[in-house]
């Protein structure tokens, strides 16, 4: 069916004479992969750069000399982006257009590897794809907290709070209780009460969504520092130390080399996250609700006149929202930290841009969210090995890309109609 | 209503047609009456319970979402879904409805294509199948034609007719009486909100159309005759789009002379708009001149043609005429506040704009409890008011009012009428567009109809109103009469005098 595709949020294709969308992707990869051949390739050291598909420097490993390695997967980016600028039939521009890319990422990390000080050159694939969905976690449920309110035509800048919400009532009830259950249920309901908070206002009294959005992150730091500083800091024994949810290896699916242990041993919020997209997914193209949720998101007054009831299924999908980021905070709180002052520390943000980067979609979203989480993942491996590229040129990287992304080279972006704007009925 | 019946509801806009069947389809409150379907009284809270009473209605504009496919949203609503609670979409059950209600009616639709590829007569037809599917007796059609071309027009009613050979009962909303009489079993005119007579369509076009402009008491107007002077607002060959690039305006000529009062009347839709906003600059010229005291100002701003001596009342005064929010002493000056008195350099006078604000709402009768009162707050009479003020405070050489009294209750009609005559007097020339057939006559020295984006008459105001109705649906009774281009010139109403603010007296 095809309404399963990422493109449901509709990419109209703007007639632009020959430099169509996909020639001027090409034309960028072209540039990158010229990059790639000259500059990486030049720079790159002929010592052998490792792949280990392991944590360290042990075991079988993938090895290529740097300035080969760099040349040859450079003129995979390269010949991928001749191939599109000299027009491509469009099913296999995606397709490409991927290989090309990793092409260019792989020529780069030959260059870095080949260079890295002896002893170092070297890269545990296991450890770069496990941090990878680490760091990609709070933007998957964030962004899924998005797709849910926007999808129903509420503009969720409030992620961050309730993401924060979300890492405070599960470490604070996780550690009074010392259950690992009770602090989930919590996280969730501190998510749902800055949601709710987010409904009310936006729905009710139409107060404008973005301001109150910001009024809400702002009101969250505000809640959780206070308290952070009265209850955790003087007795974090007692309010401060939230048992963690162990890592749960799944039996056979975990024995995968490098995709195994990076993804089938995590702990409960990987696979959870996993699964909502799947399951936001599919009932949002699939079921009643998610066709009457596009409806309201779409056109709410159409949805009215057939008897759906358009603030309702807005309150409803809110508050989900809500508990969907308030249970992404709590992967924080409940699996790797202690509670710490405003420590979401800006990714309801960039869970944001990834809702928009993936187009309101939840495949698109988890696919941006793991493409932040990489480009996060590569700045700190990066640094490890005294690249000779400030980390912090690269944790740029990616923000540069959603701009291109949603200026138009992945094609319009196109949000729901009525998303931000409140319905009265009449 | 009987079953199988066509039933037009025939009126001007503004009448009440839509709020009447918005209330029966539900999304409306009575606050008093009731309504009887099969006998059993019918309160709706929502369409939810109209349908499930066997209403349905497409909406004068659509209620399709736009990025969903048809089947999609025939079902939204009343979807048919298999796993329970879950909730599963039943596609291939929606798809199998539409294609089954498509080709018993003869509503060809394609169930997967995307509402917004789809043409306006097309995406009609997806409403019709959406209602079908709720199995309804009785369908509601508000204003079905006025989106569509007339090749779809015709395929609309043969729909129609299909419909009512299956039983189905059909109330159809318009104002343009050729369809009426080509569709309907019965008709009911309704004007300002009360139904005024019934009809069966063997009634001739000019009963209806008398019907529907209405006999009330005529406003009288005291007033001179005129005395037309020089010509002002040349329109030559004026051919002008509408927002959905739909010919309006199709080769207008047009005269306005210094001291007359020239009334365009005709049903509204018929290129009124889209003439007067071209004349101001506000919408592009596709062909044709506009000519102000012989000079041409069709490739001027709107800024420099209220600059030559132009004062406009637009026709709706709440978008266009006024910032609701400003007080009312700031809107009287929107047109000057950048030049003295009002405006030096890049300050404002806020003395000079309140005293000459306490001027004109003493002089124009405004009512309010200050000159700083927001204009929002005000009544609409209030309102129109302030706009008139406002456009006539400034040497004018041609004034155009569009609408100048919808929504005003009779004081301030009176008033704004006798200003406008006032302004007529001093030499202004003035074009004046109403759909109220009665302010056109009481005003207006010549009376220009206008059909379809054309003039297709210019008669004096003496002419029998009956006759007028009949210019305004499209029937030229007799050529020779449409050459009056007259009340001819000769007399010498003086060049364009200007009356600047406080130069009335006259109340």
């Amino acid at each position: 069916m095809s309404t399963m595709a990422v493109d449901d949020v509709a990419v109209s294709p703007v007639n632009e004479g020959f430099w169509t969308r996909a020639r001027k992707a090409g034309l960028v990869l072209t540039v990158l992969g010229l990059l790639a051949v000259l500059l990486f390739t030049a720079l790159a050291a002929s010592e052998p750069a490792r792949f280990t598909l392991s944590e360290d420097a042990s075991g079988a490993a993938l090895k290529i000399n740097g300035t080969v390695g760099a040349a040859l997967f450079g003129a995979v980016a390269l010949a991928a982006g001749v191939a599109i600028l000299a027009g491509l039939p469009k099913r296999w521009f995606t397709l490409v257009l991927g290989v090309g890319l990793v092409g260019f990422v792989v020529s780069f990390l030959c260059w870095q590897v080949s260079t890295a000080p002896a002893g170092q050159n070297f890269m545990p694939l296991v450890n770069i794809v496990r941090g990878t969905f680490i760091l990609a976690l709070p933007l998957i449920f964030g962004s899924l907290a998005g797709v849910l309110c926007e999808r129903s035509g509420v503009v969720n800048v409030a992620i961050e709070g309730q993401l924060l919400m979300g890492a405070f009532s599960g470490a604070l009830f996780g550690s009074l209780s010392g259950n690992l259950w009770v602090g989930l249920i919590a996280a969730a309901i501190g998510g749902t009460f800055i949601s709710l908070l987010l409904a009310v206002f936006a729905i009710r009294y139409l107060v404008d969504q973005v301001v109150m959005g910001i009024v809400l992150n702002l009101l969250a730091v505000g809640i959780t520092g206070f308290l952070y500083e009265r209850l955790m800091q003087p007795d974090p024994a007692k309010y401060n130390s939230a048992p963690h949810f162990s890592n749960w290896e799944i039996p056979l699916l975990s024995e995968i080399p490098v995709l195994g242990p990076a993804l089938f041993a995590g702990n409960i919020f990987l696979y959870l996250g996993l699964l909502l997209v799947l399951v936001i997914h599919i009932a949002l193209f699939r079921t009643r609700w998610g066709l009457r949720t596009r409806s309201v998101g779409e056109h709410p007054t159409a949805a009215d006149t057939l008897g759906v009831r358009v603030l309702r299924l807005r309150y409803r999908n809110v508050l989900l929202a809500g508990a969907v980021a308030g249970i992404g905070g709590a992967s924080y709180t409940l699996a790797l930290f202690s509670f710490t002052k405003n420590m979401i520390g800006g990714k309801g943000f960039i869970a944001l841009a990834a809702l928009i980067f993936g187009r309101w979609s939840p495949t698109g979203a988890l696919l941006a969210a793991l493409f932040f989480g990489f480009a996060d993942q590569l700045a700190t491996y990066l640094s490890a090995i005294n690249s000779s590229i400030p980390s912090q040129f690269l944790a740029m990287l990616p923000y540069l890309a959603t701009i291109l992304a949603v200026a138009g080279l992945v094609g319009r972006v196109r949000a729901p109609a009525a998303d931000g704007k409140p319905y009265i009925k009449g | 209503m009987e079953p199988g019946e066509i039933h037009a509801l025939l009126g001007e806009n503004g009448a009440g047609k839509s709020t009447l069947m918005n209330v029966l389809y539900g999304l409306y409150q009575p606050d008093e009456g009731e309504i009887l379907v099969d006998g059993k009284p019918l309160q709706p809270r929502g369409p939810a319970d109209a349908i499930a009473a066997g209403i349905g209605m497409v909406h004068q504009h659509f209620m399709l979402v736009p990025v969903l496919t048809v089947a999609e949203n025939v079902m939204l609503g009343a979807e048919q879904v298999r796993g329970g609670m879950l909730g599963f979409l039943d596609r291939r059950r929606a798809r199998r409805e539409v294609a089954e209600v498509s080709t018993r009616y003869n509503l060809q639709v394609d169930p997967d294509a995307i509402i917004e590829d789809l043409p306006v007569g097309i995406q009609q037809r997806v409403e019709i199948v959406k209602a079908l599917t709720r199995d309804v007796d009785l369908l509601i059609l508000d204003e079905p034609t006025a989106v569509l071309t007339p090749q779809e027009t015709e395929e609309l009613l043969t729909v129609m007719r299909e419909l009512k050979a299956a039983g189905r009962s059909i109330v159809f909303i318009t104002h343009k009486l050729g369809e009426v009489k080509a569709i309907a079993d019965r008709v009911t005119v309704i004007r300002r909100g009360r139904t005024v007579g019934t009809a069966t369509p063997e009634a001739s076009r000019d009963e209806l159309a008398a019907l529907m402009v209405g006999r009330t008491v005529r406003l009288t107007v005291d007033k001179e005759p005129a005395t037309p002077g020089e010509p002002v607002l040349e329109l030559s060959g004026l051919v002008v789009d509408d927002d959905r690039q739909v010919r309006a305006v199709d080769g207008v000529d047009l005269t306005v002379r210094a001291g007359e009062v020239l009334g365009i009347a005709g049903v509204q839709g018929n290129g009124q708009t889209e003439l007067v906003e071209a004349v101001m600059g506000l919408r592009p010229l596709l062909a044709g001149s506009v000519r102000l005291g012989g000079e041409r100002i069709d490739d001027r701003s709107t800024k420099e043609i209220l600059r030559a001596g132009v004062g406009y009342v637009p026709e709706d005064r709440s978008v266009d005429g006024l910032v609701k929010e400003l007080s009312i002493a700031e809107n009287l000056v929107l047109d000057l506040y950048d030049r003295p008195p009002f405006g030096r350099g890049l300050a404002l006078r806020p003395d000079a704009i309140k005293k000459s604000a306490r001027e004109r709402i003493a002089q124009f009768d405004v009512r309010t409890p200050s000159a700083e009162a927001a204009v929002g707050t005000l009544s609409g009479g209030n309102q129109q008011k302030v706009i008139v003020a406002r456009e006539l405070s400034r040497p004018l050489k041609l004034l155009i009012a569009a609408q100048p009294t919808r929504g005003v209750d009779v004081g301030s009609i009176e008033f704004i009428h006798s200003r406008v005559i006032h302004e007529r007097d001093a030499g202004t020339a003035v074009l004046l567009v109403s759909s109220e057939l009665d302010e056109v006559i009481g005003l207006a020295d010549r009376i220009a109809v206008m059909y379809r984006g054309r003039i297709i008459g210019i008669v004096g105001p003496d002419t029998a109103r009956e006759e007028i109705g009949l210019l305004m649906a499209g029937i030229t009774p007799d050529p020779a009469d449409a050459g009056a281009n007259g009340a001819t010139a000769g007399t010498d109403g003086g060049a364009p005098s200007p009356s600047g603010p406080g130069s009335e007296d006259e109340a």
